[in-house]
């Protein structure tokens, strides 16, 4: 079991250790480190705009099936707007989770990061971070246009709060079930199936936060449990992710 | 305290030999309670005075949906001690349970859709219970599909078993957030199963095919085990003086 971290190590870094040392005698490393990785993961994004859209871009047309399938009458559609956000928001999402750490992935950058000293729960969590600013923040900018498109006038404030909270829960659930079918070839349906059951209590709360919302009643209480599921999951998800990773890269 | 018949347990061979020790014992006394139970269920207990003999399918139901969740458990437990400990056995024991958890996951699924299409007229309601117990049947099937998309065995043990006990945390969750979504979207008419003042008659019966089915599963398990342990250990030089013996 131990073989292939030993085997791996000698290359890369003689002493892992000492580079463990040396961190920490710089001063508040782990934060540091997870600052840097985020701003790479921005900049390499940007750099490939186009990737950048295709979550959104399949978001709309998800939110567009659903007049051409069911009815174009706006007050039928205002009904079944909160689920269609929501199911739009959740499929795009996870579409979006197979771009989470693929590439490192394939060029051996998560491997340097497990063999670097540094916590790797916390760079996933940066990487997790720069994942939603990048999928799930501008999915919560652009659901009012689509809610917009469903008949849909009123409370878009809480709709925009309620993805925005959601995909944060999403991105961190997403975080393991990606790690842990990393090297797996076609990975997408299974990468689904894993995800979804742990992300019913996302959609549950967040269809019904976007539901009172449209209606113009108070929907602190599902939105406030939805970041009670925020704070879990940033609390414990890193740690699962990060031991998936190390799982995966043996 | 010793610790030795901890250690023991990570022995193959010594839990190859244990298993198939118990397994006549659980397997008869499984065999034993389930027939207790199934006549006391089917045939002594009186009849329900609203549901007549249709309510008689709880002698199924109920316990097939207790042991959906206890398999899980034991299933995360089990992957927990392997993850920690990184033993082999305690990942067989993981791997063995998924099918039977399944299994027993899809009974309490059919048994409560044909109760349910008496009770309720319809084959399938969004009932908390049911809608637990339907994502629940999705957990298995994602865990067993982890472990069959992996090749390496150790791989899978590992990445399925930090599944399960991910997947443990948040079976609570899910099971109060489809109660919270049920309460709010549906009224709460459906007729309950489940009575506080059950007649002893009735009850005595489910308690026994309780046992049994905690017993039915442990003799399930030992067999599973016992295949697994096999495949697992196909080189090692006991296996064919066990297989001799």
């Amino acid at each position: 079991m131990g073989s292939a971290p030993s085997a791996a190590a000698p290359s890369v870094t003689p002493q892992p250790d000492a580079a463990r040392e040396s961190g920490t005698a710089r001063g508040a490393p782990a934060l540091t480190a997870a600052g840097l990785v985020l701003l790479r993961d921005l900049t390499l994004a940007f750099r490939r705009r186009g990737e950048l859209l295709q979550p959104l871009a399949f978001f709309a047309i998800v939110t567009t099936l659903f007049p051409l399938a069911v009815s174009p009458e706006l007050s039928r559609l205002r009904e079944i707007a909160p689920g269609v956000l929501w199911v739009a928001a959740l499929l795009a999402a996870l579409l979006a989770l197979e771009f989470l750490f693929r590439d490192d992935a394939h060029d051996g950058t998560l491997e340097q990061y497990s063999l670097s000293g540094q916590s790797l729960a916390w760079l996933l969590l940066a990487k997790t971070a720069a994942h939603w600013l990048l999928t799930g923040l501008p999915l919560a900018l652009i659901a009012p246009f689509a809610a917009e498109s469903l008949g849909v006038s009123t409370g878009l404030a809480g709709v925009v709060a309620s993805v925005a909270v959601g995909t944060v829960c999403l991105s961190l659930i997403g975080s393991i079930s990606a790690a842990l079918t990393l090297g797996i070839r076609r990975s997408g349906v299974l990468l689904s199936l894993l995800t979804l059951p742990l992300s019913l209590p996302v959609l549950i709360f967040g269809a019904r936060a976007t539901e009172l919302a449209i209606r113009g009643l108070p929907y602190t209480a599902p939105l406030e449990l939805l970041a009670a599921l925020a704070v879990l999951g940033v609390t414990l998800a890193p740690l699962a992710a990060a031991a998936a990773v190390r799982i995966s890269l043996e | 305290m010793s610790w030795t018949w901890f250690h023991r347990l990570g022995s193959p061979p010594y839990v190859y030999g244990l298993a198939r020790r118990l397994t006549p014992w659980f397997a008869w006394g499984a065999g034993l309670l389930l027939l207790c139970g199934l006549y006391g269920g089917l045939v002594l207990a009186p009849p329900d005075y609203r549901q007549g003999n249709d309510f008689r399918i709880i002698y199924v139901h109920a316990p097939s949906a207790w042991m959906s969740l206890m398999v899980y458990t034991t299933m995360a437990v089990a992957a927990a001690v392997g993850l920690i400990w990184r033993m082999k056995v305690a990942h067989a024991v993981a791997a063995s349970c998924a099918t039977i958890g399944a299994s027993f996951t899809f009974a309490a699924l059919v048994t409560g859709s044909l109760w349910g299409v008496r009770m309720w007229g319809t084959w399938w309601e969004w009932d908390p219970r049911l809608t637990s117990e339907l994502i629940l049947l999705f957990l298995y099937l994602g865990y067993m599909g982890l472990r069959a998309a992996i090749e390496d065995t150790q791989r899978a043990d590992r990445a399925s078993g930090l599944l399960a006990v991910v997947g443990v945390v948040n079976v609570p969750i899910i099971h109060y957030s489809v109660v919270w979504w049920n309460s709010l979207h549906q009224a709460p008419s459906v007729m309950r199963l489940g009575k506080p003042t059950m007649p002893p008659a009735m009850l005595l019966p489910l308690l026994i095919m309780l046992a049994g089915f905690t017993l039915l599963f442990a003799a399930l398990l030992l067999v599973r085990l016992r295949g697994e342990i096999l495949n697992r250990e196909r080189t090692a030089a006991w296996i064919r003086e066990a297989l001799e013996a």
